[in-house]
């Protein structure tokens, strides 16, 4: 692992085992992906970038982008703001609350979309548990449904998202050593300043990499806006989904596609090139 | 204890305790629905019953989708075994170039939206003329559970010490009976681990399935999708609270395997 490749390397027979599974990908993933990406690019006349010029020039698309983008960006600071705490709240759980955690976040990883989409149909009802709550704690006058719009879609999508954001954050407190804030107080440092200056920095890594989690999955989401808003509100991805099998309309479905697929992959290389950077600068 | 370790402590307890509520509220409110006598899904219930458990067995198209996914799941998920423990076992003793390379891109599948790698495999199988639905949900469902394989038996194989290898043809082993005997036993719990979340993975998968089915040939997703449109009621809870039990089996075995910490890695 930690030799460099010598000049005679494409002889190591070992590589050949990777053979299978890497041209079965290139066969039936990459191949398409690029197939698609260039016919987004080719019209009848050579190269073109026609379909996203009259895609861009179409006030309601206009609408979808924002819808999309305003929904991911919510949903990744409901996320931060209730797994950045919990991560570190994970990190400091004896061993009976810790276990109870885990599961907590491990469990629903396992279980479909549908599935939870379903229960959150339940849960944001009239009479659903969010409104009873919210009335019984005397937030609300009366029983509300939240179903059907975008505040439910983005309590859900955040509900559904949050191990996304704790487990990648939880990575990188676990290592923190809690000395070093120790040290700051006898130093003098105020909690404030001991927060912003030694723990945030160390946690940064995590944090870009859940907040590119989050958002990514929140801007390519099908299922969930699908269930817990409808039709009348469009994301991409619906429009996506909507245009392929609805309306039959393949050239507006593979141009939102081919966006869909460039706004998820310049967030993983930008947040790798982010995390790289940071965790680069301090050791 | 200083008050400033207490107020650490209470507020480690509020935060654990108001996630745990969180995350855990959509499985106990399929659960306690599926098992309640409401139709409305009036919570809590008013009386506990079993009907719609009962009724499952009525519901039309639930078993012969609930069958595809079992078959697809099994099949793809052997067959991700194979490629990728292959594959990760060049990655981790091979000496080539592009290493790297390799291991991002067999597991970038789960990077990338689902949706658009459905739409782009389409359009790839209409053009190779792959127009079978089970065959093309079969190969589409492969890239569904390839990386979940890559990802944990590399992690397994790199930990793994080789030289127990040498130790045991040393001691009279043949080569083989060596791997058998050392290697297989050793990564046996990493190898089942991961193929039981590749399995989970197929069985939940919407976004690229959709793409595949038609009127005859559905995934449980898709039916199920199908019956929340046409008529939500609590036999969906019940089918529902089947998948989330089903979770919770291979989390028990996750964690007796591999333990619950280890599973946390990300």
């Amino acid at each position: 692992m930690t030799t460099k490749a010598a000049p005679s390397a494409w002889r190591d027979p070992v590589a050949l085992l990777a053979a299978p599974a890497v041209l079965y990908l290139l066969v039936v993933y990459a191949f398409p992906l690029l197939w698609l990406f260039m016919k987004s690019l080719t019209g009848p006349g050579g190269l073109t970038i026609q379909p996203y010029v009259a895609f861009l020039s179409d006030p309601f698309n206009w609408r979808v982008v924002g819808n999309t983008l305003r929904v991911a960006a919510w949903v990744t600071v409901v996320c931060f703001v209730i797994g950045y705490p919990a991560a570190f709240a994970l990190a400091r759980a004896g061993a009976v609350l810790q276990i109870v955690m885990l599961v907590s976040i491990i469990l629903p990883l396992s279980v479909g979309a549908v599935v939870k989409a379903f229960a959150w149909q339940i849960v944001l009802r009239r009479d659903g548990i969010v409104s009873q709550t919210l009335v019984g704690l005397g937030l609300w006058d009366e029983p509300q449904r939240l179903l059907f719009t975008e505040t439910g879609l983005v309590l859900g999508a955040a509900n559904i998202f949050l191990p996304f954001m704790i487990l990648p954050i939880y990575s990188v407190v676990k290592l923190i050593d809690p000395r070093l804030s120790e040290a700051g107080a006898t130093l003098g440092a105020t909690p404030l300043y001991r927060f912003t200056h030694v723990t945030l920095p160390l946690t940064l890594p995590g944090i870009v990499s859940g907040v590119a989690f989050v958002f990514s999955m929140s801007v390519s989401m099908f299922v969930i806006p699908s269930l817990l808003i409808g039709d009348r509100f469009q994301t991409l991805a619906t429009l996506t989904g909507r245009s392929f099998l609805l309306m039959r309309n393949e050239q507006l479905g593979s141009t939102t596609a081919v966006i869909l697929l460039v706004l998820a992959v310049s967030i993983v290389v930008g947040s790798t090139w982010l995390a790289r950077r940071i965790g680069g600068s301090q050791t | 204890m200083t008050t400033i370790e207490r107020g650490t402590q209470y507020f480690v307890w509020a935060i654990a305790g108001f996630t745990v509520v969180f995350l855990m509220t959509p499985l106990v409110v399929t659960i306690a629905v599926s098992f309640g006598s409401s139709t409305v899904f009036t919570l809590p219930p008013p009386d506990w019953s079993l009907r719609w458990y009962e009724r499952l067995a009525g519901m039309r198209g639930l078993l012969p989708a609930l069958l595809v996914s079992l078959q697809i799941a099994a099949v793809s998920t052997a067959v991700a075994m194979v490629l990728g423990t292959l594959c990760a076992i060049a990655l981790v003793r091979g000496r080539f170039p592009g290493r790297e390379t390799i291991s991002t891109f067999l597991v970038s599948p789960l990077m990338l939206p689902g949706l658009v790698i459905g739409i782009a495999m389409l359009q790839g199988f209409k053009a190779m003329g792959l127009r079978d639905v089970y065959a093309s949900l079969l190969v589409a469902h492969v890239v569904i559970t390839l990386p979940y394989i890559v990802r944990t038996v590399v992690g397994a194989l790199s930990l793994f010490d080789f030289s127990l290898i040498d130790a045991a043809r040393t001691l009279g082993c043949s080569y083989p009976a060596a791997l058998t005997r050392v290697l297989v036993p050793s990564l046996a719990p990493a190898f089942l681990t991961s193929g039981m979340f590749a399995f989970l993975a197929s069985m939940d998968n919407y976004p690229i399935s959709m793409f595949f089915t038609d009127a005859w040939t559905k995934t449980l997703p898709i039916q199920m999708l199908q019956y929340v449109e046409e008529r939500p009621d609590p036999t969906i809870a019940a089918i529902s609270a089947g998948l989330v039990l089903l979770a919770i089996l291979a989390l028990i075995v996750g964690d007796r395997l591999v333990g619950l910490r280890k599973m946390a890695d990300f």
